[in-house]
């Protein structure tokens, strides 16, 4: 094996592990980032856009439609869920988590009686292609650049649109924007939708990569925590950045000794950053900068 | 002399519901139930109260580090598995003889113990708090259960002890008291009761004494407001650690009872559903005060165990439901707060009376 498959290699597994954090965690980073509540129902909307997705591809439409579907389906119900409880905690962050942790409950045990222990998978588009000895899906390529697209658009939704400023006024001082006439709950159910919106999008465009389950969240949340408490509250100083240095960890440690050892390197990563940096790398860039 | 009785008028204070000789009569008299229970039950009933019990004490240390420290572990069901596979390996290693099983039941402890140090010391001296400290516990016992959940290989053995993957350890050795003409061994019956219900009263009576001594009183005021806290001189990173250490401790006995009642201990036992459910009775009891904890989790536990035998699929459901309608509507408990009511009324009476 010559050394351009060897790099093409590793850079594919760090592709691949990098679309991965950024995909499931932006949702979450976004949520957090903007309102401070950590949405542990995260994993339960990754796997309602995964589920829309797939019944809208069994019902008949091309994928990406179905992946828009499931994003606007989650979405949605992030509306909800903002409308019935998050709105009411606002004052008690720590309550939020407890509250979406019973929403998550409902939501897996909910989904398993209603839709049954499996659901039928959708095919991975695209097929593959050869480097060297190995086969490579085209459909991880895709991701990796979906994830890159994800990144600019949210930047330029929060940076050049009205919502954007409008959000990120709402978020610096609550009141005073709320006083220059900002209909501030709108804005929070509108970025809840937003973050919510996002998981079922990252869960439609993983939904024909794995088997379709209830507890598939689960699969997600791990990844997200961790990307998010490192990355910090900024989704592009933070979330970015500590998707590209955990997924040099992550596709590391996964090719040298598997995927398990690759997410204890995660835990492991996580835990020492906390002793280091509490406040995230977005913490320390802006502290850095001010 | 005078310190040690000082303690015991330690057991009423300002952090523990419950004061005066009302209280403690009422306190022995649920005690003298609990332990003429059993001559008027039959051996399967006492069992199951006693897997009961065992949950208490997870659901005690929720309220310790949770209720009373305010930060919110999802941790304490790795502590419980650490504490229940190392009891497992320990005892199926070195056997059950001379009482060796009250020593593996406290390594196993120890072995939790150690952990949460290691965790709280990065987690606390790092500062970090809130929504933050939730977050790494919850993915710290995840990824516990998912490393439990590969060990199905011949390779994972500790000495004699195969970790079986998924399907768990079993086959360890109850609790032994050894005694003259043949050890006592205490299966899941009355035996087991008996010695499980000491521990609840002593662990319950000790929480009390530390809770209202000073180290409680600064607990609290840490939970209240942790920059006042420090600005009074009080280091809280070390306050906190030891709290987190001592919840992880008898999230530790919990874990080391489990697995002696049912003798296995599988990686689900420190899973998503396993972590949320000391969480529901902790916060529908009353999370800031121990008898509510206790009576909390009795009763949702019975009554969890009652719908699962009507529909087990529906009953996570309504869990789920409990939580949520709890945290809306009643955020410092249910119990806790039909017990402050109900004071109330009492006390308003009284004062129309007088």
């Amino acid at each position: 094996m010559d050394i351009a498959t060897l790099v093409f290699s590793a850079l594919y597994q760090f592709g691949d592990a990098f679309a991965f954090l950024v995909l499931s965690a932006c949702g979450l980073a976004v949520i957090f980032g903007m309102m401070g509540v950590i949405n542990l129902a995260h994993g339960e909307f990754i796997m309602c856009g995964a589920y829309v997705t797939a019944a809208t591809v069994h019902a008949g439409l091309p994928l990406p439609l179905g992946i828009l579907c499931g994003t606007l389906a989650s979405a949605c119900v992030g509306v909800l869920v903002e409308l019935l409880v998050i709105r009411h905690l606002y004052e008690r962050p720590l309550d939020t988590i407890v509250a979406t942790w019973g929403l998550s409950l409902i939501a897996t045990q909910g989904t398993l009686i209603m839709v049954g222990s499996t659901m039928a998978g959708v095919g991975t588009p695209f097929g593959s292609f050869q480097v060297g000895a190995y086969s490579y899906s085209i459909y991880r390529i895709v991701l990796f650049v979906a994830a890159l697209a994800v990144l600019g658009a949210l930047y330029a939704l929060f940076n050049w649109t009205r919502f954007g400023v409008l959000a990120r006024a709402t978020i610096q001082v609550p009141h005073m924007a709320a006083a220059l006439g900002v209909d501030t709950r709108l804005i929070y159910s509108l970025t809840f939708a937003c973050g919510a919106g996002l998981a079922g999008l990252a869960g439609g465009l993983y939904a024909p990569t794995m088997t379709l389950v209830p507890t598939m969240g689960a699969t997600f949340i791990m990844e997200a925590f961790v990307t998010v408490v490192i990355g910090g509250a900024d989704v592009f100083l933070g979330t970015a950045p500590a998707g590209g240095i955990l997924a040099i960890v992550k596709s590391g440690m996964t090719s040298w000794q598997g995927q398990l050892f690759g997410q204890i390197g995660l835990l492991i990563a996580v835990i020492i950053v906390v002793r280091v940096l509490p406040k995230g790398i977005s913490g320390f860039v802006l502290r850095e900068r001010t | 002399m005078t310190g040690f009785l000082g303690l015991f008028r330690r057991l009423e204070g300002p952090q523990t519901l419950g004061r005066g000789p009302a209280f403690w009569a009422l306190f022995a008299l649920v005690l003298a139930g609990a332990l003429a229970y059993p001559l008027f039950s039959d051996g399967y009933t006492v069992g199951n109260t006693v897997y009961f019990f065992v949950w208490v004490f997870i659901a005690l240390s929720l309220s310790l580090i949770w209720g009373y420290g305010g930060s919110l572990s999802f941790g304490q069901t790795a502590f419980f598995g650490i504490a229940g596979y190392g009891y497992g390996i320990l005892t199926i290693n070195f056997g059950a003889s001379y009482g060796f099983t009250w020593i593996a039941l406290l390594l196993a402890i120890g072995m939790a113990a150690l952990v949460a140090a290691l965790l709280g010391y990065f987690m606390f001296f790092g500062r970090i708090g809130g929504v933050f400290l939730g977050i790494v516990t919850l993915a710290v016992t995840l990824m516990l259960e998912r490393f439990m959940a590969q060990t199905a290989g011949p390779e994972w053995r500790i000495g004699a002890a195969r970790l079986n993957g998924f399907n768990g350890m079993s086959a360890m050795p109850p609790l032994t008291i050894p005694w003259f003409g043949g050890p006592i061994v205490l299966f899941a019956d009355v035996g087991l009761y008996y010695v499980v219900l000491a521990m609840l009263v002593l662990v319950y009576l000790a929480l009390r004494i530390l809770m209202n001594s000073s180290f409680g009183n600064v607990i609290v005021a840490i939970r209240e407001n942790p920059e006042r806290a420090e600005m009074l001189g009080y280091d809280i990173r070390k306050y906190q650690l030891i709290t987190f250490v001592i919840g992880a401790a008898l999230a530790g006995l919990s874990g080391v009872l489990y697995t002696v009642w049912g003798q296995y201990i599988t990686p689900s036992s420190m899973g998503m559903t396993a972590a949320s459910l000391p969480l529901i009775w902790v916060a529908v009891g009353g999370r800031s005060d121990l008898t509510a904890t206790i009576i909390g989790t009795l009763v949702v536990l019975s009554g969890f165990q009652a719908l699962t035998i009507y529909g087990s699929q529906y009953a996570l459901v309504f869990m789920g439901v409990l939580l949520v309608l709890t945290v809306l509507i009643a955020p410092n408990g249910l119990v806790l707060g039909l017990i402050t009511w109900v004071t109330k009324r009492v006390a308003r009476r009284k004062q129309e009376t007088a």
